[in-house]
């Protein structure tokens, strides 16, 4: 079976600094893999390159089987591969469900109509509707975002990469800067993502990576430091020394 | 417009509260682009202004052009949010198209040579768009400068077929459908040129609320996560840039079509700065605004630079300050604010 | 073309671009700084012009010491500009600061044509700057040898402060990445004011020594703007280097295209700005 996505040899440097280095990273389709390591160690970097927002300076990235490598960044969404990012980045002078309907239409081509009233497409309406209903955000559907609490604008973040209806979901910290007491509302929607989905989680809360996660890759400096499930990295004395030492297992400490 | 494409509005029965949060939603995105009572007033101004200032036709179709050009300014700068210093360029292309025509080609009759001026400044709209639309920021803000004073340079080199800063010699623009001349008080044209606003208006209408004009928006508001979602962003910005060409380029068709007048300076700068100020007072990102920014200034300029050009230079440069740091959103953000207050005030 | 054609060109085109640099170099700076969409500079110019033309012709002030003054207080007068309306749109977009500032160009123009007219001004030259001098090779006008001899001090000492003093580090910190400078505790917004009066102060001295070669009018302000613009755009922001390489390029280049294709005026500098930007989006020697 190919992998969801599959990410072969990839380094990337910027001048002298090597910023990722031979990173190797296999998602199964469904997989629930989180990618850990210090502040600085390029896991933001990866998201990218993945994505397409940088290029890498060598190595490949498959999609599905298929060589994305030098695919721009809107063929790769459209075909099937959606982000979170770490700092939100949503339309926020418009409404919740304008931002949900501007994923959707991008999706399936409605936005390629300059004629027909956006309104005038039911089905899609009625899907950033019930996007909106499964993430509890429907009272706040005609809200501008920018009004909205920094909780539920992360909501709104995961409701947009949701709405792409992708294969390969990745999740840029998605509970970053969300005061504790919401933060179990997000992780409860990453918790309940469909299990086709193949997700890739940054994340610094410990208590959430080995909750959520059924495989981790450790980065540190730009290289794959070491990966496995939750049990051999939680059991890892190099692991402990270099990542885990510095935040303490549980500790949950989160860092910009 | 579009009653017969409301939709059943379905609700769940997941939640108690969701169905009326819902059924609202549905109810405010499907009326959403519905015309509403008071979008008929500009147009009643326009036909009234013909029966009360009949003898001030000429500078009435001035400003109608005015409208316009800030128009397909607005589908760009307001709501793709492509910041242009260069946009006189298709204003002037769409001029000079009129002018070459009737003075190299004798070919005067307005209405095809307008739609001549249309397709050629759209064209020069797509292929400038092409390469300059992947840049942004202060890189994009010079290269349409520079687009525009190049043809302009170019269009000075050779001055014995453009005639230079002195004008086209000889335009001669034939009767409209070869029946109406245009009479002293420029009533003809104030009519024809009317016409041709609503047309505009309500293409742009219909491109403003349709979902591309949505992704405009998005492309404004987070260019990021455009990409992310999979917008051919430069593709949108390309196709919005090469319709807004088209209309600038019929408003300067029209220009020079009612003034039988034009020379190299429609490509200045200053041209490009114009038609920006009167957007932005007036508000952008929402059509109206260029109808009220392009009537204001054109109205105030009338009127004040007669008695001082000096007042009038130094009146603009303050409103443009003020503007910018107490009301962004334009004359019409002003009105908006004042009747949202005048609402609070008559309710208490 | 003979070979004294040749010397004129690059004459006469150094001795132009001493100018376009002196004026461009504050803007490159403090658009390379924050970020900031200036196109009041040339206002700045404008009234140092006019500084220096009161200055000389109302109070008997010689020239060079005109310049100079003109510096000085069009420099500081810059600052409660900077301090009261630039800083509030630091955050703001581009569009936002372009408009700002082309409405204070507009005010600009329009008091400074109230004070002194629309008619193009002169300023009294001293003896020594008005003949022609001998440089070896052939005779030359005497005041532009002299802006070229005022450019490349100038220039030198830039240089020296840039690259040579602790405030020029911080400068070049701040430019290169402004948040890493202000973590390391430089103040941006201290050291973004003290660089827009330099800057602005500079303009005002180009401005002062543009009258002889330029004109003064008021529309000063907005005529050569987008040469300013270009020079910077092309150099790439805040690139002391690039500014100097693309003022003698354009300034060369606009001299030769007229002095050679005197009909094609300036058409060959805007080929020129179009294809670097297109290759070079960030300018010669900007940061990509």
């Amino acid at each position: 079976m190919t992998a969801a996505l599959q990410v072969e040899k990839l380094n990337r440097s910027f001048g002298a600094l090597a910023v990722t280095r031979d990173v190797d990273l296999v998602l199964e389709r469904g997989a629930r893999h989180a990618l850990i390591g210090p502040n600085g160690a390029g896991k933001t970097t990866l998201v990218n390159l993945i994505t397409g927002v940088l290029r890498p300076n060598s190595g490949r990235v498959l999609l599905n089987g298929d060589d994305i490598t030098t695919v721009n960044q809107a063929e790769r969404a459209r075909r099937g591969l959606a982000r979170t990012f770490q700092i939100n980045q949503l339309f926020r002078g418009l409404s919740v469900l304008e931002n949900i309907c501007m994923a959707i239409g991008e999706r399936d081509g409605e936005n390629n109509n300059l004629w027909r009233p956006a309104g005038a497409k039911p089905s899609v309406i009625e899907e950033a509707l019930d996007q909106l209903e499964s993430l509890k955000l429907v009272d706040d559907a005609l809200k501008l975002v920018k009004e909205l609490p920094y909780g539920r604008q992360r909501l709104v973040e995961i409701a947009i990469a949701l709405s792409q209806k992708p294969r390969v979901l990745l999740l840029d910290e998605p509970a970053a800067g969300v005061p504790s007491s919401e933060s179990h509302l997000i992780l409860d929607v990453v918790a309940a993502l469909d299990p086709d989905i193949a997700v890739l989680i940054i994340e610094h809360d410990m208590d959430v990576v080995f909750r959520f996660a059924k495989e981790i890759t450790v980065l540190v400096q730009g290289a794959v430091f070491t990966h496995g499930t939750p049990q051999q990295i939680m059991a890892d004395e190099q692991v402990r020394a270099v990542y885990l030492g510095q935040e303490g297992l549980s500790g949950g400490a989160h860092h910009g | 417009m579009a009653a017969n494409e409301t939709p059943t509005v379905t609700a769940p029965v997941t939640s108690t509260a969701a169905p009326s949060a819902r059924a609202r939603a549905m109810e405010f995105i499907v009326k959403r682009h519905y015309l509403r009572p008071w979008e008929a007033l500009p147009w009643v101004l326009v036909i009234a202004a013909y029966f009360i200032f009949p003898d001030r036709m000429t500078f009435g179709t001035q400003v109608l052009i005015g409208i316009m050009f800030a128009l397909s300014l607005d589908l760009v700068l307001g709501y793709a949010g492509i910041v242009t210093l260069g946009h006189a360029l298709f204003f002037g292309i769409g001029a000079y198209t009129v002018a070459l025509l009737t003075a190299r080609w004798n070919w005067g009759e307005p209405i095809s040579s307008m739609l001549v001026a249309i397709v050629l400044s759209a064209a020069a709209g797509f292929a400038s768009g092409w390469f300059l639309l992947r840049y942004r920021n202060l890189t994009l803000l010079m290269l349409t400068l520079a687009a525009a004073i190049l043809v302009q340079e170019a269009g000075n080199y050779r001055s014995d077929i453009t005639g230079g800063y002195d004008g086209v010699p000889g335009m001669e623009i034939w009767k409209l459908f070869g029946v109406f001349e245009n009479d002293l008080y420029g009533r003809t044209y104030y009519v024809y040129v009317g016409v041709l606003l609503f047309v505009v208006w309500f293409v742009l209408r219909r491109i403003v609320y349709s979902p591309f004009g949505a992704a405009l928006t998005g492309i404004r508001e987070n260019v990021r996560r455009m990409h992310a979602i999979g917008s051919p962003v430069h593709l949108r910005l390309v196709t919005a840039y090469t319709i807004a060409a088209g209309i600038a380029g019929m408003a300067g068709a029209l220009f020079a079509q009612s003034t039988a007048y034009t020379t190299l300076g429609v490509f200045d700068f200053d041209n490009s700065a114009k038609v920006m100020v009167m957007l932005i007072l007036g508000g952008t990102g929402r059509l109206y605004g260029a109808f009220i920014g392009a009537t204001v200034y054109l109205v105030l300029e009338d009127n004040l630079s007669k008695m001082s050009p000096t007042f009038w230079q130094f009146g603009i440069g303050l409103l443009l300050v003020l503007t910018v740091l107490f009301a962004r959103r334009g004359l019409l953000g002003v009105i908006e604010d004042a009747l949202k207050l005048f609402g609070r005030r008559s309710k208490s | 073309m003979s070979a004294s054609a040749i010397v004129s060109i690059l004459f006469d085109g150094l001795a132009y671009a001493m100018v376009l640099f002196i004026i461009s170099v504050g803007l490159s700076i403090t658009m390379g700084l924050m970020g900031f969409v200036n196109l009041a500079h040339g206002a700045f110019a404008m009234a140092g012009g006019y500084l220096v033309v009161s200055l000389t012709k109302s109070l008997g002030v010689p020239f060079l010491p005109a310049l100079i003054i003109a510096a000085v207080v069009v420099g500081a007068a810059s600052i409660p500009f900077e301090r009261l309306l630039y800083s509030r749109l630091y955050k703001a977009t581009e569009l936002d600061q372009v408009l700002l500032t082309i409405g204070l160009a507009f005010m600009a123009i329009a008091s400074y044509t109230y004070f002194y007219g629309p008619a193009p001004l002169t300023v009294p030259l001293p003896s020594f700057l008005t003949g022609q001098i001998d440089i070896g090779v052939r005779t030359v006008p005497a005041y532009r040898a002299f802006t070229i001899v005022v450019g490349a001090v100038l220039i030198a000492l830039l240089w020296y402060g840039f690259e040579r003093t602790n405030i020029g580090a911080k400068i070049r910190a701040a430019v290169d990445n402004r948040r890493m400078a202000q973590s390391v505790g430089i103040n941006v917004d201290r050291l973004f004011t003290l660089t827009f009066a330099l800057g602005s102060g500079l303009a005002a001295f180009g401005g002062g020594l543009a009258i002889q070669t330029f004109g003064l009018t008021p529309s000063f302000a907005v005529l050569y703007l987008v040469f300013f613009l270009i020079i910077v755009s092309v150099g790439g922001l805040g690139s002391l280097k690039g500014t100097l390489v693309a003022s003698v390029l354009l300034g060369v280049f606009d001299i030769g295209g007229k002095y050679l294709y005197s009909d094609a005026g300036g058409f060959f500098i805007y080929v020129l700005t179009v294809l670097v930007l297109l290759i070079k989006p960030a300018g010669l020697y900007g940061r990509e």
